[in-house]
């Protein structure tokens, strides 16, 4: 009796060293999963923002610029056709003429000129329509440096040296003259925050793009979230359970998994083909993200529906409510938070689309701000996409830095639903 | 009273489509490009620099690819269709005709440059010296064999193709099948390498039955792939791009293309031009037929592997949106396309003064183009 009682004990001892170690394998498996997760986040981050920081920086190149009349060729500054037609460029071409005078030779001078960003010339018209009384006169300004000149700058502490392929040894040592003369810095890039697209990567900002994601979520949540939930309340509150609704439920949980592209497909049939709403415009845009975020919203809002216990809505009922006011009065305010953390993950994941949106005309390029609904526009992702694939090198950092940007949104929602979740959520 | 019902509503989705109709179709007032991402880094700067110059709203430019452009051109004429479409080739004759069934009648086409394309390697290996034909013995499904049969292509390594060639294995990254880029290169590099074997370059010229088939059977093709013109049999040979292995498609990227030279050492890869100025300090393009891809030379047409770019107008829509004729006279500039033009500092290769003469005239009568010449 008591040897095999013993036996028994070393057994499970035995058994339990074992089952002790098997533990922390387990644990240990667990933590190397968080860990390879945490360092391929880590990884990616380092990666973009070492890639992009430097696109928050733009160079710039400090000139004297005379408003002269003769060179603009404006008599009357009210006159919009002598306005429109005037070589601002011309302006800068002489300043810096006059900043290097021993430079001769027709392509010495234009390689000279381009050592400013070609949009300078639309810089200084809007300054001088905002301030007349500058015409005839000199004031110092610091311009943006062309994007070749930007990266070789800004590659100048590099380890393997500066990018020199753009970047002839003639303008190299303008470039040196100017350093030295402390005329060319590195400062705060403004444009990347409040310009829309360009060509010119100095001249290019993400704001066009932001207003255009603005528009098109604004189109998504005010369509997808009202219809998400009425569709939620009734097959939760009011539809019979039948082979009908078995049906609708099946089929919203797989719309939830089809391929984005589809619905984008779906969208050009319909919305431009069939009802003509124009192409690009945030408002299909928006459309087609409704449809795409819909399933979500709809599952969302039921689980937190389902979620309600049935013991409120039969106390309501049984101090006389209505079906409709145990919903209105009880279970959505309830459910409020549930849903609202689903739409707004529902909106990142609308946020970041590309690809509906690549058959519905919003990858294009699009340099106006746009300013409403059916004005053309274009979305974050979409510019990110766009600037990969430029050929300018200076628009890799512009990729990294949208990327970035976008990022920034997504965190920013994604912690306002956790929040959200925090704060509202009622525990039974 | 269910049937009311069910009338208004019909009634009322009947009354929103035509409102909806009738608003959007309303006037667009800015001109809408569509067409070749090998066209648009050029089409952009110009909408770009015509939208700040003039005021108008800036052209709004999608990237379709030259095919999916054309489809979108050629649909009818009217606010919602484009204006313009770009091609990174002419307009084939079966799109001129699905534009003349659409109502879309007088088309003007404007060549506006050209641009080359470059087979590269990482700056770290050596310059590659090729020709057409190795870069289609390279890489090309079907060669000539030992017995001037085709058999599926044997080459592993570049020194197999021409002895002159370093040993390293023949991987090259290229564009998929959709890209404008690749049927380009299918036509000049590969076509032009197929051409150096005499039986397929009969084979090319041949529209005799007869000819064509004891070629074919001599070349061991399969008597399905008949066609009265030998020309159709022989690009089908010769543009076809082998898929066991040594061309990786890498999507239409070419930044990645980039990238990924610069990993692998062994690698070559193909894009366009205007790529290869901007990576000079990663990336050297090969030597062609012993010509260099450089500015100069594709555009003295001594390197072999470039093309024509155009953009295609639609006639009725000039002075129905606002500003065509002011993009076709920007685009049509000195300073836009000439010698020393932005777009020649964006890559785009110029065309001789004497073509540009020509074609801003036309572009300036708005001439429209006809059938002819059109493949």
């Amino acid at each position: 009796m008591t040897e095999s009682k013993q036996s028994h004990t070393a057994i499970i001892q035995r058994s339990l060293a074992r089952r002790y170690r098997a533990e922390k394998r387990f644990r240990a498996y667990g933590l190397m999963a968080i860990t390879f997760g945490l360092l391929c986040v880590a990884l990616l981050f380092t990666d973009i923002i070492s890639k992009g920081y430097k696109a928050f920086l733009q160079t710039s190149i400090q000139l004297n610029i005379t408003y002269d009349a003769d060179v603009l060729g404006i008599s009357d500054l009210n006159n919009k056709q002598q306005v429109a037609l005037a070589d601002f460029q011309g302006l800068v071409k002489k300043s810096l003429q006059a900043r290097f005078p021993d430079v001769t030779g027709r392509k010495e001078k234009r390689d000279l000129v381009s050592l400013v960003s070609s949009g300078a010339g639309y810089d200084l018209r809007d300054r001088l329509i905002a301030n007349p009384q500058l015409l005839g006169n000199t004031e110092t300004l610091w311009l943006s440096a062309d994007d070749d000149i930007d990266t070789y700058y800004k590659s100048m502490g590099d380890e393997n040296g500066a990018f020199t392929g753009r970047t002839s040894e003639m303008r190299q040592g303008w470039i040196e003259t100017l350093k030295q003369d402390g005329d060319i810095k590195l400062g705060l890039n403004r444009v990347f925050f409040t310009h829309g697209d360009s060509r010119e990567p100095e001249q290019a900002g993400i704001w066009g793009a932001a207003m255009g994601s603005l528009f098109t979520l604004i189109i998504t949540l005010s369509l997808s979230f009202p219809i998400g939930v009425a569709a939620a309340v009734y097959l939760e509150e009011f539809a019979p359970r039948n082979r009908w609704t078995d049906l609708i439920e099946v089929n919203i949980n797989n719309l939830a998994a089809v391929p984005s592209i589809i619905f984008g497909l779906l969208g050009l049939a319909i919305f431009i083909n069939f009802f003509h709403v124009p192409r690009s415009v945030p408002l299909v845009g928006g459309l087609v993200l409704t449809l795409m975020t819909l399933p979500t919203i709809i599952i969302s809002s039921r689980a937190s529906i389902k979620a309600v216990p049935p013991s409120i809505r039969e106390a309501a009922i049984g101090v006389g409510a209505s079906p409709m006011q145990v919903v209105l009065h009880h279970v959505l305010p309830l459910a409020m938070p549930g849903m609202l953390t689903g739409a707004i993950i529902g909106m990142a994941q609308a946020l970041g689309e590309t690809a509906p949106l690549l058959m519905i005309g919003m990858v294009a390029f699009i340099v106006d701000i746009p300013g409403g609904f059916t004005e053309p526009a274009t979305v974050l992702p979409v510019q990110i996409f766009l600037w990969a694939d430029s050929p300018e090198r200076a628009f890799v950092e512009k990729t990294s830095a949208a990327i970035m940007v976008l990022l920034a949104f997504l965190i920013m929602m994604n912690t306002l639903a956790v929040v959200l979740r925090k704060r509202l959520e009622r525990r039974w | 009273m269910k049937n009311t019902h069910k009338l208004a509503i019909a009634g009322a989705a009947m009354a929103l489509s035509m409102a909806s109709t009738t608003v959007f179709a309303a006037a667009r007032d800015y001109i809408s490009i569509v067409g070749s991402s090998t066209v648009y880094p050029f089409s952009t700067v110009v909408a770009e620099r015509f939208g700040k110059s003039t005021g108008n709203p800036t052209p709004k430019v999608e990237s379709t690819g030259t095919g999916g452009g054309m489809k979108l051109f050629c649909s009818g004429v009217g606010s919602e269709n484009p204006d313009i479409t770009n091609a990174s080739r002419q307009m084939k004759k079966s799109e001129f005709e699905m534009c003349q069934e659409n109502g879309v009648k007088d088309i003007i086409e404007v060549q506006v440059g050209f641009d080359g394309i470059v087979v590269a390697n990482s700056k770290e290996s050596p310059l590659m010296k090729l020709t057409r034909k190795d870069l289609y013995l390279a890489l090309a499904a079907k060669v000539p064999g030992a017995d001037g049969k085709l058999i599926d292509n044997p080459y592993k390594t570049w020194k197999e193709v021409n002895p002159t060639l370093p040993a390293t294995k023949i991987e090259v990254l290229g564009p998929p099948p959709t890209s404008g880029t690749r049927d380009a290169f299918a036509e000049l590099a590969m076509e032009g390498g197929a051409k150096k074997f005499a039986d397929l370059a009969a084979l090319r010229g041949s529209t005799d039955e007869a000819e064509i088939k004891s070629l074919m059977a001599k070349l061991g093709i399969p008597a399905g792939a008949f066609n009265a013109k030998g020309k159709k049999v022989f690009q089908a040979v010769a543009q076809a791009i082998r898929e066991d292995g040594p061309y990786i498609e890498a999507g239409e990227n070419d930044n990645l293309i980039i990238q990924k030279l610069e990993a692998n050492h062994d690698a070559m890869g193909i894009f366009g031009f205007s790529f290869l100025d901007q990576n000079s300090d990663k990336v050297q393009g090969s030597i062609i037929e012993g010509i260099a891809p450089e500015f100069d030379t594709i555009a003295d047409k001594s390197y072999s592997v470039s093309r024509p770019l155009f953009f295609y107008v639609k006639k009725a829509h000039i002075g129905v949106i606002p500003g065509i004729d002011g993009f076709l006279a920007e685009f049509t500039s000195e300073k836009a396309w000439g010698g020393d033009g932005y777009l020649a500092e964006k890559g785009m290769i110029p065309m001789p003064a004497a073509l540009r003469t020509e074609v801003g005239a036309n572009v300036l009568n708005q001439k429209p183009m006809t059938a002819d010449g059109l493949h």
